[in-house]
């Protein structure tokens, strides 16, 4: 088990260094730099500024400095948002995104659950054909299109919600909505046919036999069984929504992490994009290896290796 | 005659040296031909009716997109004096002028966009692209993928050890981050690139394009490859691999004679459900304006235009967004239908 996590663990700070040093010299290959875009600002200014950053200094060492720094937890400054390090940026933007995308994970979860449960369990009868129909569009809509059908009809149309910002809780119905509508859908058609699965199994027969009331058998024996893949999609989807989506975050114009992402990368502020990456990264990393960890501890049928 | 306990004499019956009766030949006769597992697979798809309506939506999309543009009046990047932001089946002035006169005007059907383009045609060059970005995006999937996860299977021990370990990295960097930094990264590089003789294509194609396509070949293989390879795993362990091998057939072509090819099935319900996840991508990225070049339009950026324009001319964002939602909706449920019928262990 120790071994197990070790391992895990060691080959998810090998991914997030890939990324990392992927990230650095990939960003360093878009044209244009952090001070070109400024406007009368002289030669002699622009090369303070990059010497003051250590911009002017060969690629490969520029390198070397920033993971020293990063390994130290040492994002350094953004260099379009004078006076704020990264890590400052990354902790105001963070949370705004991490609300909306939990919501969104929450609602997806108490809505997919029981609708594929429901659906497994009157398979052939038209609950189960209705909701597997509305599950296999969800999962073919692309969000920027619930985005703007949403847009339109409430925010347009009816004029009932909001359409930018969020300052009240009105405004996180639409993009929980959006946010949601995807996982939801995947999460219910998992669960659909993890459940007809554990339904089909000998010890569910077993369980009737022995004269199990349906109730606890459908709670203790099937839905333990079949939540099982649930358990190992919602890890690594957390860390997506949880981290923003850009499309989400762009049409309702929220301030999150995402925005920031696109927003760092058209100004090339070099700092910000490296932070974000990783931050984002790790977080994804990390989730993924927790969910892994936790999916052998609750399931004892598979081995550790 | 008395029989002798001791000795080897055989007993035979007479009766059973009689020709057989007709009645007994009937067991014999092949009553249906034996089934290729083609047909096989082909009778089930065309039983199943979702799949069938799917493949008859992708047809007539895919003759929306590549036929009727070339015999179409109006072309996806001319601007039509005066006929901007008309509503569907509406004409410009100019355009009812020359109806007054007699003469024929064809119709702008989904009417024109703000720069006075046929939006019809936009949406179907738009299609076009859509459909061409995740046909070939999924066949550069296709062939990395099947090539790594088989060669990682067949060889084994740490030459695969270390193949999927790659594997394992790329699988948990996060795709979106790094779409968005290639295609930045890449436009610099490959707008030189299209100076060079020889490469001209990189122009028409555009360079938001190709690196998608270098996206789609770096990042989304490995699930394919992961697919290939636990399927080779089971196979290469067959009789008929051991075999070839004894005749002296050499790796590579084992592994495209044999194991790729018994694969088949896994290999052709992974390539139809990877098209509609590639157009979707591809979407996502157009809307977010890393997509084609413009004046090229796609499905996606069709709709990230229309947004600035939503409450006038709704039309303009539902048409194209109904239609990514078609096409990846029918490729999925095609999917769905080819894995029931090719490849029934896959089911759930």
């Amino acid at each position: 088990m120790l071994k197990y996590i070790a391992k895990r663990i060691g080959l998810a700070v090998v991914t997030v260094w890939a990324v990392a040093t992927l990230t650095f010299f990939l960003m360093n290959m878009v044209p244009g730099g952090p001070f070109l875009s400024e406007k009368a600002i002289s030669p002699q200014a622009t090369a303070a500024l990059e010497a003051k950053y250590g911009l002017d200094k060969p690629l490969f060492q520029q390198y070397l400095t920033y993971i020293g720094g990063a390994v130290q937890g040492d994002f350094g400054d953004s260099l379009k948002q004078r006076g704020r390090t990264v890590t400052e940026i990354i902790l105001m933007k963070f949370p705004v995104s991490a609300r909306v995308g939990g919501i969104s994970v929450l609602v997806a979860l108490t809505l997919g659950i029981p609708l594929g449960c429901i659906a497994a369990l009157k398979r052939g009868k038209f609950l189960d054909s209705l909701i597997s129909v509305v599950a296999t569009c969800g999962i073919a809509v692309p969000s920027f299109v619930i985005c703007t059908v949403l847009l339109y009809t409430f925010g347009a149309k009816l004029k009932l919600l909001p359409t930018v910002g969020l300052t009240s809780w009105k405004n996180y119905i639409m993009p929980v909505m959006a946010l949601s509508f995807y996982p939801t859908a995947y999460i219910m058609r998992l669960m659909r046919s993890s459940m007809l699965d554990v339904l089909g199994q000998d010890y569910m027969r077993t369980a009737k036999a022995k004269g199990v009331s349906g109730f606890v058998s459908l709670f203790k024996h099937a839905l333990r069984n079949a939540i099982l893949p649930v358990v190992t999609y919602v890890g690594p989807m957390l860390a997506y929504t949880v981290t923003g989506s850009f499309v989400v975050e762009k049409i309702f114009t929220i301030p999150g992490l995402g925005g920031e992402f696109i927003g760092a990368i058209n100004g090339r502020d070099y700092t910000l994009i490296m932070g974000t990456t990783i931050f984002l990264a790790t977080l994804i990393i990390v989730m993924n290896v927790v969910v892994d960890i936790v999916y052998k501890i609750v399931d004892p049928r598979i081995k550790l290796k | 005659m008395k029989e002798n306990p001791v000795s080897f004499q055989l007993k035979l019956n007479p009766e059973d040296f009689l020709p057989a009766t007709q009645e007994e030949k009937q067991s014999q006769v092949i009553m249906r031909e034996s089934v290729s597992f083609w047909k096989d697979g082909g009778r089930r798809l065309v039983k199943n009716k979702v799949a069938m309506v799917s493949i008859v939506v992708i047809i007539l999309v895919m003759i929306f997109s590549f036929i009727v543009p070339s015999f179409y009046p109006y072309s996806y990047k001319d601007q039509i004096k005066g006929a901007n932001n008309l509503a569907p089946m509406q004409y410009s002035e100019e355009e009812q002028a020359k109806i007054d006169a007699g003469e024929s005007v064809f119709p702008h059907i989904f009417g024109t966009d703000k720069m006075g383009r046929d939006y019809a045609i936009r949406v179907m060059m738009g299609s076009r692209i859509s459909l061409l970005v995740g046909l070939i995006a999924t066949g550069i999937i296709l062939i990395i993928g099947s090539a790594y996860g088989s060669i990682a299977a067949f060889f084994g021990g740490w030459v695969d050890l270390v193949m999927m370990r790659i594997v394992d990295i790329i699988y948990t960097i996060p795709d979106i981050l790094l779409i968005v930094l290639l295609s930045f990264a890449l436009k610099e590089p490959l707008g030189h690139l299209k100076d060079v003789p020889g490469f001209a294509w990189v122009n028409v194609v555009g360079e938001n394009l190709i690196s998608i396509f270098v996206v789609f070949a770096l990042l989304y293989w490995v699930g394919m490859a992961r697919m290939v390879r636990s399927q080779v795993l089971m196979l290469k362990e067959s009789e008929y691999v051991t075999a070839a091998r004894a005749l002296g057939v050499g790796s590579g072509k084992i592994i495209k004679r044999h194991l790729l090819t018994n694969c088949i099935g896994t290999l052709i319900v992974t390539t139809t459900l990877q098209i509609p996840s590639s157009i979707f991508t591809e979407s996502f990225l157009s809307f977010l304006g890393m997509g084609v070049a413009v004046p090229l339009p796609s499905l996606g950026s069709l709709a990230s235009d229309a947004i600035n324009g939503m409450n006038t001319y709704p039309y303009l964002l539902f048409i194209p967004a109904l239609l990514i939602s078609l096409i990846i909706l029918s490729f999925n449920l095609l999917g769905d239908g080819l894995r029931d019928a090719f490849d029934p262990k896959l089911k759930n």
